[in-house]
């Protein structure tokens, strides 16, 4: 995925869950992201994460990391 | 096989409680109070001659055929007209009606042609029944007087004929075109002997006349004739079967001449339609035997090759062979599956399952993902379930209708019909569209509020309604306390009274005045039952998940779920989008809404299909192309979808189907995406097989086989097939042992099958132990998650904004005559009505940019530019431009962007920033296009193809 369109749209899932608690947000943007993004997505994003993360929500580099510590 | 003939009661059912008896020719029959006459006779088997009464028509009393005699009263009164009284003594049949009776007949043989014998009703005429029932046998007033024999028939329509040398003016054409339609386009012209029926002075094709079919299925006569029974005559046996066009799934009979169709009329009994039909359903199904169906499977190694015609065999063996070796060399999830909406529920489950069983990946996705994906997501997280919350019947209880984001009478037109009807008997309206759909005022309707949005201002809108209920004390607390999650009420009333959610404050952002917002707010909640319908000016957006939690916040918050006459409704767009989804389309989601994820459900599905199965979600059809273009998704199965021209930014769909290495197409036609195919698979139309379609109330009906598939197979055998190539066995000698697998795996289904839809005619899911016949209304008695969960729903204004260079928002949707991409209408004569995808834009937009009405104009965003020709049109707010997508070499989603809904990528469609300005020429992309288009479904002997 292009990485603009993917930070894009993390974001806009980060958006929605910043509504909520932060102790909620949270979990809320990594349940969606094991959901529905398919796992090649998911990896994308963590890498992204782990090579710095730019331009993203600042709630979605705490969900994305939460991502890797769950089950696939 | 026979043909199906209804019983005509003569006029509509009495639903009063309230018990009748009488005796009818000396026998004792019980109606319910309010039956007419006529109708309690036909209960009883005795039939009286009629004419202009039909039961689907409130009675007229015109004709004086249906005379009878009561005891005690004086004089004949007609039946039709004459409510039934208790211990009334009724004759039917007597000397006197005899007399009076013929009569009657004389009176209207003497101005009939007496061409009985090739008069295309002939065989089909209640004219000519009646004159046999009266024993009719001479005219005592001869044919040479004065009459109308000589007036010219009106040929205009593609569809049917106006004859009205034997129109009798009995009226039922007018009469169901105000009741039944509920357009009023025709009317009684003149008085006395000058009356004559005129749909207002014109042709009819020129007329407000919308083709329902109505006024010819009312006509007694064949003064308004199917062209198609002119041409072929009368139809020899029926097939009951459901309509292949809009998510109202009206069920209909295929009248057929042995293997060909003469005509498709609405069923009585449909329980979606009730016998009416709109012009798509009635009449356009011509394609069906189009000169361009495909009926050669064909491959080639290359799209730039020409395709080669080659055997199933080696077409189902070549496309197999050609996704193993991708897998082999990209990897097991380098392919996938797009299920259509289009098809039936055996054949999307298929598809599915091939996907998930036989490519052994959850790569599948289906075309909801542009339309309803967000209201799967937002109903099933606060409601639980993924589906409408009523059935059709529950608008006959509805007190305030509110039409969000949807324009029904032209696209869910036979729903329209019913609601329109209802509107009249009072119901109030309330429309929330950026433009003025014909509902905002039509013939007898008016929207009491219409609140023209700014397109994308959705959920500020909603939360403003709410926002007035709680802030108002419009709350419905007894039933938040008993049905709701309260924390999440307690949270969301907190956050939805803040006064950034006001009217007031959100005025400038949304253009609807405030004061009209707040009125129909508390219309809404205080106004009686109150039930929302949507459509995809809902979903389409970046917060169209959000904005359909938001809709069911407000109507958790005023108690309108749960019972008739309230609910939240989605119009689904295509037939079997509904049942699409239920059959676990999504790549997260098995049949029955289940998250791959589950174990408990995956171990389910393991041990039935005999194999393992992943619990990660695959990708949805954009990130399928984003893969395509990043090199690692190569292959892709398409079942009649036509990604190329429905999905946005088609630059970039186009790029990732150029980027695959098979691409199989399974269609009925060479659609645009199989411009970028490897392999094409003939498709069977839904006159050529068996199965269920799925209907925007959760109600299964049956698809039946009404023709043998005309390429050999139907495509639920195709899918078997390519899954046995693959090396997946599937085992199944027709869909109702799908079907029955389908219902031992998924609980929502488990009552369901081919024995019960035969005995009930059709079925609204859950069908189980609990609901063992359907459920008509959902979440009666409690939600399906349990307590309703209200959710946040702040409004975030999407990223797709006018600017300097794209100062104009465009919209886009559908019109009546047209379906979708258009690859079966556009193959009908409903292109008389409509031929091309226009601009509409609004007059001061156009002055400013000095566009007239017919120009040539580009149509220009971030992502590309198109052209076509502007119409000027107020329909439109100033800033605001629309166009529909019906015709693939307009390129309306060359236009659109990739912005999508946050949660479930469903296009925003519905808000595109755009510039408009006249042009001469037409865009880059259309002249590539057209060589494309001529260099890609080239058919002939191969030039270096596939071998």
């Amino acid at each position: 995925m292009d990485e603009q369109v993917m930070v894009h749209k993390v974001n806009q899932i980060a958006l929605y869950f910043a509504s909520y608690p932060r102790e909620e947000a949270i979990p809320g943007i990594a349940d969606h992201l094991l959901k529905f993004w398919e796992p090649r997505m998911l990896r994308q994003i963590q890498a992204y994460v782990a090579a710095g993360g730019a331009n993203l929500h600042e709630l979605v580099p705490a969900s994305v990391r939460l991502t890797q510590r769950a089950p696939a | 096989m026979t043909l199906v003939k209804e019983i005509d009661y003569g006029t509509p059912a009495a639903t009063s409680e309230v018990a009748i008896t009488l005796q009818i020719d000396g026998k004792p029959v019980t109606v319910p109070a309010g039956t007419s006459v006529m109708r309690a006779a036909k209960e009883t088997g005795v039939s009286v001659p009629k004419l202009c009464a039909t039961d689907s028509l409130d009675p007229f009393g015109s004709c004086r055929l249906c005379l009878v005699e009561i005891e005690g009263r004086r004089g004949t009164p007609a039946s039709c007209t004459t409510p039934v009284e208790a211990g009334m003594k009724v004759t039917t049949q007597s000397q006197k009606l005899a007399k009076l009776r013929r009569s009657v007949m004389e009176l209207y043989i003497s101005d009939h042609p007496l061409d009985c014998l090739t008069c295309p009703a002939n065989g089909d005429c209640e004219l000519q029944d009646m004159a046999g029932a009266v024993g009719l046998r001479e005219v005592r007033y001869g044919y040479e007087g004065a009459n109308h024999l000589s007036e010219e028939k009106d040929e205009s329509n593609p569809y049917f004929t106006f004859d009205p040398a034997k129109c009798i003016v009995c009226s039922r054409c007018v009469r169901a075109c105000d009741e039944v339609q509920g357009t009023f386009a025709l009317t009684v012209k003149g008085r006395g002997f000058a009356s004559k029926i005129s749909p207002g002075d014109m042709l009819f094709l020129e007329s407000e006349c919308v083709s329902c079919g109505a006024c010819v299925q009312a006509c007694p006569t064949a003064t308004l004739t199917e062209k198609s029974v002119i041409e072929k005559g009368q139809p020899e046996h029926s097939v009951i079967t459901t309509c292949a066009y809009c998510g109202v799934g009206c069920t209909f009979k295929a009248e057929m001449q042995g293997n060909e169709v003469v005509k498709m009329v609405p069923f009585k009994d449909g329980k979606a339609n009730h016998g009416h039909s709109c012009v798509k359903g009635r009449f356009a199904w011509g394609y069906t035997t189009h000169r361009d169906r495909m009926l050669k499977p064909m491959i080639r190694k290359n799209i730039t090759d020409r395709w080669q015609e080659v055997s199933w065999d080696e077409a189902i063996s070549y496309a197999a062979s050609e996704f193993k070796r991708i897998q082999a060399t990209y990897g097991p999830d380098s392919i996938g599956g797009i299920t259509s909406s289009r098809c039936t529920n055996e054949e999307t489950y298929l598809v599915q399952k091939l996907v998930r069983a036989g490519f052994g990946n959850n790569n599948v996705d289906t075309c909801a993902r542009v339309c309803h994906s967000p209201t799967g997501y937002g109903l099933k997280t606060t409601l639980g379930t993924s589906a409408g919350t009523q059935d059709f019947d529950s608008i006959e209880q509805t007190d305030v209708v509110v039409v969000l984001g949807a324009n029904p009478t032209d696209a869910h037109p036979v729903f329209a019909s019913r609601m329109k009807r209802r509107l009249r008997e009072g119901a109030r309206l309330i429309v929330i569209d950026p433009r003025r759909i014909d509902l905002v005022k039509s013939a007898h309707v008016e929207a009491e509020y219409h609140l023209p949005l700014r397109p994308g201002t959705n959920v500020a809108v909603i939360n403003a309604m709410a926002h007035v209920v709680v802030t108002e004390g419009l709350v419905n607390e007894a039933f938040v306390t008993q049905r709701c999650d309260l924390a999440a009420f307690n949270r969301w009333r907190e956050f939805i009274q803040d006064p950034r959610h006001s009217p007031e404050s959100v005025e400038s952002i949304t253009g609807v005045p405030a004061a009209d917002l707040r009125a129909a707010a508390r219309l809404y909640a205080t106004g009686g039952n109150a039930a929302i319908y949507y459509g995809l000016g809902v979903t389409e957006h970046s917060q169209g998940s959000t904005m359909v939690m938001g809709m069911a916040n407000l109507a958790m918050a005023t108690g309108n779920l749960g019972r008739e006459g309230v609910g939240i409704n989605p119009l689904r767009g295509q037939n079997n989008v509904q049942g699409s989804c239920d059959m676990g389309s999504f790549p997260h989601e098995f049949p029955g809404y289940r998250h791959v994820g589950e174990l408990s459900v995956r171990s389910v599905f393991e041990e039935a299909w005999a194999v393992g199965l992943k619990g990660d979600p695959g990708l949805r059809i954009p990130n399928m192309l984003d893969a395509a273009v990043d090199g690692t998704f190569k292959g892709l199965y398409i079942q009649g979808e036509d990604i190329a021209q429905s999905d946005p930014n088609t630059k970039h769909v186009t790029a990732g189907l150029a980027a695959m290495e098979c691409v199989v197409i399974h269609d009925l036609f060479l659609n645009e995406t199989a411009s970028y195919a490897h392999v094409f698979l003939p498709g069977s139309s839904f006159l050529e097989k068996d199965g269920t379609f799925t209907n925007a109330e959760r109600r299964i009906g049956r698809v039946r086989k009404a023709i043998p598939p005309m390429a050999g197979y139907a495509d639920w055998e195709v899918t078997i097939a390519l899954a046995k190539a693959m090396g997946y066995e599937m085992d199944y000698s027709h869909p109702s042992e799908i079907m029955d697998e389908i219902a031992r795996l998924t609980p929502t289904f488990a009552g369901v099958s081919y024995d019960k839809l035969e005995r009930l005619g059709s079925i609204q899911w859950p069908c189980n132990e609990k609901a063992p016949e359907g459920t008509p209304v959902m979440h009666s008695e409690g939600f399906v998650r349990g307590k309703g969960q209200f959710m946040i729903t702040e409004f975030i204004a999407t990223d797709e904004r006018a600017t300097d260079r794209f100062p104009l928002l465009l919209t886009t949707g559908r019109i009546l005559s047209q379906y979708n991409v258009g690859a079966q209408t556009r193959r009908t004569p409903n292109v008389e009505w409509f031929d091309e995808d226009v601009l509409e834009i609004h007059p001061w937009d156009a002055e400013n940019r000095g566009i007239n009405e017919g120009d040539r104009v580009a149509l220009t965003s971030r992502a590309g530019e198109t052209t076509l020709h502007a119409r000027i049109s107020e329909r439109m707010q100033p800033g605001v431009v629309y166009t529909t997508f019906h015709f693939p070499g307009t390129g309306t989603n060359v236009v659109t962007t990739e912005f999508a809904d946050w949660a479930t990528d469903c296009p925003e469609y519905k808000v595109t920033a755009v510039q408009v300005r006249r042009t001469m020429h037409r865009a880059a992309w259309q002249e590539n296009y057209d060589a494309l288009r001529e260099q890609t479904t080239i058919v002939g002997a191969p030039a270096g193809g596939a071998s």
